[in-house]
């Protein structure tokens, strides 16, 4: 599989937060979840990428090629859909798309208009008027407007539904259908992930824990479950987490086979990426 | 075809599959030259990493199951020589440890078990 996103070593100090030493690359035809819990570094860490915010150091290439001396062909080949979208309120859905289809070679006005309808948008509406849903469904939909390759958002499903993140999912999906295409979105929702998800990225502090297929980790980690008897000082350090109360204990590991040759009794089951994620995001 | 993945399995994902897909083909529910869906959309159905299909794919390919030609998508090989010796490799293996599990029921251990081996392959030999 190809490379379409290689970021190395990538550096930026903020006034409160800092992203050390970022690394990750995303595979061609792999939808990429972006994962942390608020203030990890996952909106610093795209708008670094999208050059939106200026890096202090480290090289970003886009489908092989350096971001800075080929910005035009590049922006041409990825759709974004930020946080907070970037729109003009006063203007109406159709003056805003006429704003920005011109910025792009690849535009292509039935495909906007396929969403636009799919999504009950309406073109002679107000930006200001829109809310939350639709607001994300307008951003994306000019996202997928312009024959995209690469696909990155930036928390589309937060404060949104269970039924449009569920239709938001579905047309991920319906992108990926095609070959040569990718995805990488950030959320702290990781359920949205459980059922679209090929690959996983866990920030936490402005560092990269993890950058995994998504089966495979679920794969080597288990939650495991059982009676309190069973935790002594050397079965206690095979857990990343562990919550004991009155009634036993639950913890995640990432020591399966040691687990289970040394812990009798005990319930194994297969986790959450949230289990995983809180595994690894510790306190403090 | 029929994949059922199970959550609470000590299987990893991609060998559930792969295993389900092989058991298919043995038993020939899915036939010679059938076409398999793409890793995409097999990803899809089954709420699995497209990573994890695609490993499927690639395994079963190199065991000589399906082939997949570039363009085209994935198909059960017509060619099963291989696939039979592994189905019956895999009886014998599965005769075998039916033998030593009933050899431990009655209390007779590895080294009996060798022997007995060694002399049916002595009486096969003579």
């Amino acid at each position: 599989m190809t490379t379409v996103l290689d970021v190395k070593n990538l550096k930026k100090e903020l006034d409160t937060f800092s992203l050390a030493k970022v690394d990750f690359l995303l595979k061609e035809g792999c939808i990429t979840g972006f994962i942390g819990i608020n203030g990890s570094g996952k909106t610093t860490t795209i708008k670094t990428i999208l050059g939106l915010y200026p890096r202090d150091e480290g090289s970003i290439k886009f489908f092989g090629k350096e971001i800075e001396k080929n910005e035009y062909i590049i922006k041409n080949r990825i759709g974004v859909v930020l946080d907070e979208g970037y729109f003009y309120e006063d203007m109406t859905l159709k003056e805003m798309k006429s704003v920005i289809a011109p910025a792009y070679t690849n535009w292509d006005e039935s495909i906007f208009l396929k969403y636009i309808n799919r999504f009950n948008l309406k073109l002679n509406q107000k930006i200001a008027t829109l809310s939350k849903g639709m607001r994300m469904k307008f951003a994306l939909t000019l996202a997928l407007s312009h024959h995209a390759d690469l696909l990155i958002m930036d928390e589309p499903t937060s404060g949104l539904d269970p039924l449009i993140r569920n239709e938001l999912m579905e047309i991920l999906l319906d992108f990926m259908e095609e070959d040569g295409k990718s995805v990488f979105f950030s959320t702290h929702i990781t359920s949205d992930l459980d059922k679209v998800a090929d690959m996983l990225i866990l920030i936490d502090k402005g560092r990269i824990i993890f950058n995994e297929s998504k089966d495979e980790l679920l794969d080597r980690h288990a939650l495991v479950k059982g009676d309190n008897s069973l935790i002594n000082e050397h079965t206690r350090r095979l857990f990343l987490s562990l919550r004991q109360t009155a009634v036993g204990f639950e913890g995640i590991t990432d020591k399966l086979d040691v687990v289970r040759e040394q812990m009798n009794d005990c319930l194994i089951e297969r986790p959450s990426i949230e289990n995983i994620m809180l595994a690894y995001v510790k306190e403090g | 075809m029929k994949i059922i993945i199970k959550n609470g399995s000590e299987q990893p994902l991609y060998q559930q599959i792969k295993d389900q897909i092989k058991g298919g083909i043995l038993r020939q529910e899915l036939k010679e030259g059938e076409k398999l869906p793409s890793i995409r959309s097999l990803a899809n159905d089954l709420h699995v990493s497209v990573l994890t299909t695609k490993r499927v794919y690639d395994e079963l390919e190199k065991e000589g199951f399906i082939v997949t030609t570039v363009g085209k998508g994935s198909f059960v090989a017509s060619d099963n020589l291989e696939m039979l010796s592994e189905s019956k490799r895999h009886m014998i293996e599965k005769k075998l440890s039916e033998a030593w599990q009933m050899a431990k029921t009655l209390g007779i251990n590895k080294q009996e078990l060798y022997l007995m081996m060694d002399i049916i392959f002595e009486e096969d030999d003579e």
